[in-house]
Order: C-alpha cells, then sequence, then structure tokens
C-alpha cells in the first residue's frame, strides 16, 4: 500500500541536525531555531513558502504538559502556519507530511523533532509508557525489557555476546566520524567490549544506547520543487509503520514482525541497499531488525554510529531518516534504508527507502 | 492529481460522563470504536489504519497511550499515528485521518479521541508550573477570561450574553441522550445566579470534565457509495497554527482563525457562511466564545456576533444557524475527544443521524475545534452530497 | 438511535471467572502514584533574567527584526523564528493590558486572598505582557490601562526569580487610553 510506485515524487532536500550530552547554552526553542533555519536556508525556501509543518516530540520527556507550544517559536508561525504536532518521535511527524504531500495541494514541508532525555530520568518516563492497569505500576524500566529480550535471544541461540559487542564495536568506530555522536571511540578493543560488567543483565553499557539531548529538521519537497532545492535530492520510495501488540508476553521478543512488514510494504529490496540507519536502544535490538530486515553484506549499517551512539529520544528516528539522506544528497551513496522504533522492544516500526538519482 | 474525496461512514460515540466506572481507558475506546464500526457496517479487519488523539499524557499519565492501545484498537499489523495538538486535538485527528484516504494511501481509516478525565489529574497537569515563571494562572478560565472582558468591552454586548449561550447549550444536550449534562430543571435564573469564577465567567458558562471517546470511521469515494447507511462528504479540510503573546497579536480574533475559515470556506465553495451552512459545532468551553468565534470565522459581522445569541439565531429552536445543538464543549468534555466530538457531530447532521438534535434538512455542516492560547485551529466543512 | 447507555452487544460478552477466584470481590480500581523529578536548567538568557531579578531589575529581551521587547525572554522572536541575543534592563512600572478577577484559589497559593485580580502586565518599554498579580486597591477599580508599580520582596528575601516581586500595585498616574493599551499598542497586522 505505500510503495510509492504510483504515488508523488517526494524527496529529502535538506537536514540540520544537533545532539550533544547535555543541551546546556541554549535551551530546546533556541535549538530548533537555530536549525529550522539553517535547514531552510540550506534549501533556499522561507517559511511562509512552505506548506505544511509537522514536529514530533514528548511532554513526558519534558516534564511540562504541551511543550510543544514553546517550540512553535521556533518555526516563526506569523503569519499562521498549517501546522500539526504528533506526540511521537519525529520519523512519524515526516510520514504525516508526506502524506499530506502526496495530497497534492502543497508541495514542500517542514519537519522538525528534539528532545532533551538529560532533564528527567529515562527509566522512569518510558516506564509510564506501559499498560497503566497491569504493567506500569510495577515499574519496568526500558533497559530491564530490553535486557529480558536480549536474554530471550541469547537463550535461544540467535545471538551470542561476542555478536553483541561486535555491533557495539561498530557503533563507536562509525561514531568517531560523527560530530554528533556522543560516544565514540576509533581504536575501541574488542576484548574490552566483552570485558564489560553488565548494567543490567545481559546487556552492558556499550550494549545500551547514549542518551543525547538535541534536535533535527527536514525540509521534504515534491517533483520538480525538489530539484530546484536540491542537486540530488533523496527520494523517498517507499515509507511504512506498522505496530506490533502491546502485551509482552503475547508476542515473541526475539523478532518484530512489524518491522518486518513495514520493511515489505515499504520495499526495501535489499539488493541495492548501500546504507541502513537502523534505530534501537541496544546492540541486541540491532541484530533483530538487520535479521528481520534481511540485511546483507553489501549494506552498511549504521555508517552515523546510529542511536547507540547517540540517542534523542522523540528524535533519533528522524535523525536516522535525515543520516541516510544527507549522504544520498552529498553523492556518498545511491539508496539507503532509514528506520525508527516507538514502544517496548521494538512493538511499532517505521520503515523509509531513500534513493538518489 | 486531485485529492480523493472522502466520506465519514460511520460514527460512535460513548455517553460522556464525569466517571466512567465500567470500562478501562480500553475499553472506553473500544465502546465509541465499535459503534462507529457498527455504524458504518464494517469489521475490524477492514480497517486500514488507526489515527488516534488526546489532549497531555499527562492528564492520566499514560505516555504514549497508544502503544498501549495497539490491540485494543484493532490496530496490530497496521500503522498507527498519535496526534497531539492541544485542545484542537479531536479536530485534528480527524483531519490527519482524512489525509490519509485523500492521499490514497488508505481505503478506510479508524480515527478517535477519547479522555478518561475520572483516571486523571486534569487540574494538575493543565497547571504543572513552568520551570522559572510565577505560577498564578488559575486554569484556562484565567487565561481566557481577560480576552473575552476585551470582546465585551470592544463590542458592547450586554452581560448576560455569556449565560445565554450557556442556559441554550444545555438545553440543546437535553436532546442528546450522548451528553454529560442533562440539567433537565435549569433555569436561566439559575445559570446568572452561579457562582464567578473568573469574572465574567461563571460556573454554570464553564465546560464539565467528562470521561468519553468518540470514534469515526472515514472511506475514499468507493467506499462512501457502497456504504450502506447515508453518509457525510468531506468537502474542505484546513489546520492553522501561531504563537502566543506577541505585539500585534489579536488575541480576540486571532489570524491563525481567520485564515484557517478563509482557506477552509474557499475549498467548500462558500461564500456565505451564514446563508449556506446550515448546522455548525464549535469549539465552546467558556460560553463567549460562541459568538466571539462566530465572528471569527465569518458568520457574523465583527462586533455583531453577540446580537445572533440574543436574537435565537443560534438555538435549534427555530434559529436560521443553529449552533452546538449537540450541547457542545460546554454539556460534555471529554478534552481529548470533545474536537472530534465536533466533527462527528457535524457529520451527523448532514447524514440526518443527529436524532432529536437534528436541524432539519441540514445539508452542509461545519466542525471547529481549537487549542492553546487560542492558537490551534482545525476546521471541516462536511455535506449531504459529493463536493 | 443507539442507546448511550448499553454497549454494543460485541462487547457485552460474559467473563467466565476461574473457580479458584470465584468467590472474591472484583477489583474495580488500581491507584497507581506516579512520581518523576526533572532538572530544568535554565538557558544562559533566562539565567541573566533571573539573575538580574535579584538585584531588583527586570530584563527584556530585544528583537533584531524590529526592536521588539520580550518579556520574560524567550529565547527567540517567535514571529520569526530568529535568535535573541540582545537585553535590555525595563522599568518596574508598566500598565494593565488585560485583567480579570478570579475567584478560584491557585493550589500552593495560600498566600492570596480571593477574589484577586489577575492581569496582564505591560511594562514600559515592552512590547508585550505577563502574568501578574494585581493588589493595593479594591478589584473593581483595576481598569485596562490603569498605570502599576511592582512592590518587591524585603531584600533579605530577594532571590533569582520572578517570585520576587509580591505583586503589582495601581501608581494613580493617569491611565493609558484603551486603544494604547496591551498588545494593541503594536501596529495590527491584517491579512
Amino acid at each position: 500500500m505505500s510503495k510509492s510506485n504510483s504515488f508523488r515524487d517526494v524527496a529529502v532536500v535538506s537536514v540540520a541536525t544537533h545532539q550533544t550530552k547535555i543541551l546546556s547554552e541554549v535551551n530546546e526553542v533556541q535549538l530548533m531555531a537555530d536549525l529550522i533555519s539553517k535547514c531552510r536556508n540550506s534549501a533556499g525556501v522561507t517559511q511562509a513558502e512552505i506548506g505544511f509543518t509537522c514536529s514530533g516530540s514528548s511532554d513526558f520527556l519534558a516534564g511540562q504538559a504541551f511543550s510543544f507550544v514553546h517550540t512553535l517559536d521556533s518555526v516563526g508561525a506569523f503569519p499562521p502556519i498549517s501546522e500539526s504536532h504528533v506526540e511521537m518521535d519525529g520519523a512519524f511527524a515526516l510520514y504525516e507530511a508526506w502524506v499530506k504531500l502526496q495530497i497534492g495541494e502543497v508541495d514542500t514541508a517542514l519537519v522538525y523533532s528534539y528532545g532533551k532525555p538529560s532533564a528527567g530520568s529515562i527509566i522512569d518516563v518510558l516506564a509510564t509508557q506501559l499498560d497503566p492497569y497491569y504493567v506500569s505500576p510495577l515499574w519496568p524500566d526500558c533497559f530491564s525489557l530490553a535486557a529480558l529480550q536480549a536474554r530471550l535471544l541469547l537463550d535461544k541461540g540467535l545471538i551470542t555476546l561476542e555478536k553483541m559487542a561486535e555491533i557495539s564495536m561498530r557503533s563507536q568506530k562509525n561514531g568517531s566520524d560523527n560530530p554528533n555522536a556522543v560516544r565514540s571511540s576509533k581504536d575501541v578493543s574488542f576484548e574490552n567490549l566483552m570485558n564489560e560488567p553488565a548494567i543490567v543483565d545481559p546487556l552492558r553499557a556499550s550494549d545500551i544506547s547514549e542518551i543525547a539531548d538535541g534536535g533535527c529538521a527536514v525540509i521534504l519537497a515534491a517533483g520538480d520543487k525538489a530539484k530546484s532545492f536540491c542537486g540530488r535530492p533523496a527520494w523517498i520510495k517507499g515509507i511504512d509503520h506498522r505496530v506490533d501488540s502491546h502485551t509482552l508476553g503475547a508476542r515473541d521478543l526475539t523478532r518484530s514482525p512489524s518491522a518486518f512488514l513495514a520493511a515489505e510494504k515499504a520495499g526495501i529490496n535489499t539488493d541495492r541497499l548501500d546504507l541502513a540507519e537502523i534505530h534501537g536502544m541496544t546492540s541486541a535490538q540491532e541484530l533483530i531488525l538487520e535479521k528481520e530486515f534481511d540485511l546483507n553484506e553489501k549494506t552498511t549499517v549504521n555508517l552515523s554510529g546510529g542511536s547507540l551512539a547517540s540517542d534523542t529520544l522523540m528524535a533519533s528516528g528522524l535523525i536516522r531518516i535525515s543520516e541516510v539522506a544527507s549522504r544520498i544528497i552529498s553523492g556518498q551513496a545511491d539508496r539507503g534504508l532509514a528506520h525508527a522504533t516507538s514502544g517496548p522492544c521494538l512493538q511499532q516500526n517505521l520503515v523509509c527507502v531513500l534513493e538518489g538519482e | 492529481m486531485s485529492a480523493e474525496l472522502t466520506a465519514v461512514l460511520g460514527v460512535g460515540q460513548t455517553k460522556y460522563s464525569s466517571t466512567r466506572g465500567d470500562v478501562s481507558i480500553a475499553g472506553l475506546c473500544r465502546e465509541a470504536a465499535y459503534r462507529a464500526l457498527e455504524d458504518a457496517c464494517l469489521d475490524w479487519k477492514e480497517i486500514d489504519a488507526v489515527v488516534i488523539g488526546k489532549a497531555p499524557d499527562f492528564f492520566e499519565g499514560v505516555m504514549m497511550p497508544e502503544l498501549y492501545l495497539a490491540e485494543a484498537l484493532g490496530a496490530v499489523g497496521k500503522p498507527i499515528l498519535r496526534v497531539h495538538t492541544a485542545g484542537s486535538v479531536g479536530g485534528s485527528t480527524a483531519l490527519v485521518a482524512a489525509s490519509l484516504i485523500q492521499s490514497r494511501v488508505h481505503e478506510k481509516v479508524l480515527t478517535i479521541g477519547f479522555e478518561k478525565q475520572s483516571e486523571s489529574n486534569a487540574t494538575w497537569a493543565l497547571s504543572l508550573p513552568q520551570p522559572f515563571s510565577v505560577s498564578i494562572n488559575a486554569g484556562a478560565g484565567g487565561y481566557f477570561s481577560p480576552i473575552i472582558r476585551q470582546y465585551m468591552s470592544r463590542s458592547g454586548a450586554p452581560e448576560l450574553i455569556g449565560c445565554m449561550v450557556a442556559f441554550k447549550d444545555r438545553q440543546h444536550a437535553l436532546k442528546n441522550p450522548f451528553a454529560h449534562l442533562h440539567q433537565n430543571d435549569l433555569t436561566f435564573e439559575e445559570v446568572v445566579d452561579s457562582p464567578m469564577l473568573w469574572n465574567p465567567i461563571r460556573y454554570s458558562e464553564t465546560c464539565p470534565s467528562s470521561d468519553g471517546a468518540c470514534a469515526m470511521v472515514l472511506g475514499n469515494e468507493a467506499s462512501g457509495d457502497r456504504a450502506e447507511n447515508q453518509v457525510a462528504w468531506v468537502h474542505g479540510t484546513a489546520m492553522r497554527s501561531e504563537s502566543n503573546n506577541f505585539p500585534g497579536r489579536d488575541e480576540v480574533n486571532p489570524l491563525a482563525s481567520r485564515q484557517c475559515a478563509a482557506d477552509v470556506f474557499r475549498q467548500a465553495g462558500i461564500t456565505n457562511p451564514l446563508k449556506e451552512i446550515d448546522a455548525v459545532e464549535i469549539y465552546v468551553p467558556f460560553s463567549w466564545y460562541e459568538p466571539m468565534w462566530l465572528e471569527s470565522l465569518g458568520f457574523a459581522e465583527l462586533d455583531q456576533g453577540w446580537r445572533m445569541v440574543e436574537d435565537g439565531t443560534t438555538s435549534l429552536s427555530g434559529g436560521e444557524l443553529p449552533v452546538n445543538c449537540s450541547g457542545g464543549v460546554l454539556s460534555s468534555n471529554p478534552i481529548g475527544a470533545s474536537g472530534m466530538i465536533r466533527f462527528a457531530e457535524a457529520a451527523l447532521q448532514v447524514r440526518g443521524m443527529a436524532g432529536d438534535h437534528q436541524v432539519d434538512g441540514a445539508k452542509k455542516s461545519f466542525g471547529h475545534a481549537y487549542g492553546g492560547g487560542a492558537q490551534y485551529f482545525a476546521m471541516w466543512i462536511v455535506g449531504a452530497e459529493k463536493p | 438511535m443507539t442507546d448511550p447507555n448499553s454497549p454494543p452487544a460485541s462487547l457485552s460478552q460474559e467473563v467466565e471467572i476461574p473457580e479458584s477466584i470465584s468467590g472474591l470481590e472484583p477489583v474495580r480500581s488500581v491507584r497507581s502514584p506516579i512520581r518523576l523529578v526533572y532538572d530544568f536548567v535554565p538557558s544562559p538568557p533566562v539565567q541573566e533574567y533571573l539573575r538580574s531579578y535579584s538585584t531588583k531589575k527586570i530584563l527584556g529581551h530585544r528583537s533584531p527584526i524590529d526592536g521588539a521587547v520580550f518579556v520574560p525572554p524567550r529565547g527567540v522572536d517567535p514571529r520569526h523564528g530568529v535568535l535573541i541575543e540582545e537585553s535590555v534592563e525595563l522599568s518596574d512600572k508598566g500598565h494593565v493590558g488585560n485583567f480579570c478577577v478570579t475567584h478560584l484559589p491557585i493550589p500552593g497559593r495560600d498566600d492570596l486572598d480571593t477574589p484577586y485580580v489577575s492581569a496582564w502586565i505591560h511594562l514600559d518599554g515592552a512590547s508585550v505582557g505577563f502574568l501578574g498579580l494585581v493588589a493595593g486597591c479594591e478589584n473593581d477599580e483595576v481598569h485596562i490601562g490603569m498605570r502599576v508599580q511592582a512592590v518587591w520582596k524585603e531584600d533579605e528575601e530577594l532571590g533569582n526569580t520572578a517570585e520576587n516581586i509580591l505583586y503589582w500595585k495601581p501608581t494613580g498616574e493617569p491611565a493609558v487610553p484603551i486603544e494604547k493599551a496591551g498588545n494593541r499598542a503594536w501596529g495590527q497586522t491584517n491579512e
């Protein structure tokens, strides 16, 4: 349903991202004003010319109800704009904007998202994402849930501690070239990673994503408009998202059927995939996703270091899209897959396929 | 390529009340969703995608409830989106669902808005202190009352216009079995004598706090043609946002509201709203917003909207432009659903399915929602015929 | 028409209770307290603003676009989305742009006598207002345009906070005309 054969050609034409361990020099409003204007300037478009704006953020993350109202200031929403917001990762806001462009009444869209996980305690915050009657009163933290998932994978022989450490190593090495990576190391040692004590068994610190504050802005444009904004637009060839059951005991946590389904619907075609940016909270989850997407050695995974290197809740998914898009725009790559996840243990997943001409 | 025609195939609501102790959040949502599916004569598996909206997560203390509700809404294996645009969320949720049809991405979408205020602490969530600022804003009423006062002094409207709106809406609610407030013996004098909360708003002129959910099934043109029950066709949709509290802002009649209305009327080919629209469902949480919105939207001249209240124009009993025949937000207010209820009630009117609060022969109706500091607006126009 | 008080037929299935718990009273609700702690760190412009409060000075933020002055600082000019870097000292006198008389107590503010006036205070030199309390007069004397001045806490009680201002009291000066009060003072933008 979401393969874009019959759909309007829509591309990412410019991106701006910033992640850092703790945002202190500016607040989210100033950060986003900077990123949004950089992103618009790079495409050569003013807010008045943008047909639709959509953002993703979370009140629980910010510790304030209606937190997204403040960042509307960052856009410069006067004269008034056609605008909407999802309380989800910005990747889903991008999906909403892509849908809007499909209708045909507007040709450009601005998408942004941000998060400041350093302000609160991520393990407490994410525990409130769970079934409020049966599960969240037990306060199962996100790392424990991810650890349960990793334990199931290990016990079934689907992954090994060595494979997990390889993923961590890949993230840290790749991240060393990424100014937004908060955890990276050019010469990280496999032995050190293997010998790290478990934080939440079997997960070691390097198996768990490193939290970062930050944000991301992306401009989408359709058809000829895209070509006027960018020499080599990153065309969205397919985009889809699906959700699995919430009840943790009701699904096989060693798999992510929604990731598989979203990839199928988006039409990933792993024969021609240069890059994959996949969004997981742990090395074990990256291994699940690689399997669901059936990635092979032709594809370089998480060249940016991935969310393991720098994980901004609510923006990490959009940032994965921006990482693939920017490499296509610059000519470094031709075709890539970007993925975003939401919910415990890969419950909800979005897959986007991008390609340059 | 032009947009796909979109139809409202089914509407489902829960009885709105202060406490729905008989259902969980999932149960509340499913009740509305089931009714919408029954009305649309469809099964869960025929739905391609779900779009859900609600007010801030802090109300019920559940972060991103679409995840918890995936099974309850039949969304497993399907796409689900969760919209959050402050008070206008019920409306913008319906618009996001409509865009999935208009874009031809999906053929049938379930959309739902809900709030379980009995399981939430809305007062607390609405007055979470902003870091580094002094907290003296006692709720939404404290924010909107100064603006209402400004309208009163500018328009010269008589003192009791607000009370007339409140009384009218509560009378309308008596004809809507789903409404929360059914004040059978209410008199106009009781409305006037009600305690003052934020001058000029009395307790009787404010909205209740309700549990409830409202759902719709939207479909493409082919689904609309095939539907067993009468459908409502979408003639126009628009969203606009602006920041608040900046120099030059018209707080009484925000530009975003005017531009949003102008856009939706243009799409629907409407040049004289008063004459061409038969029923209006607008978001009025505090009584005075009825005349204020009627002016902003273009149903009334500036500073004259209050006359339509005074002379009965906006009453279901013989008025030329009945407003909020469902009883409006003043009679039922599950915040996350309230915007969607406006959109759904507008659809019920042109489908001829509004029961005792039906406007006879309604062919075109207008649904409206707003949120934040009157800065987020979502509107739609639906008709009995295709546009 | 659907009966709102009876659930849809498809939802009315009886649930079979296992033998072992068949005599027990069903749980009707779960009380699940949530406690979340957030550390808010003010950005440098906000830090500067709060520190100046401790010296009984109020700082505004001037827009590079057209010189509009915002208080409290928002970091950006919301009309344009541009960063604001220039601060400007404002007087602690101004006028009431808008107000209402509130009869509801505010959680955590037991010091307030209800009913009280909450008003949008427009400081001299500022282009927008902020919420404040007006006291030191009868509630029905308050009017749009009324000139007011800050009443500060005692010096030894001052901190890095806007709570240093207890309330705003009338100065007795002639009122600002309604057309020039509040946000109306700035040129209106129409489409």
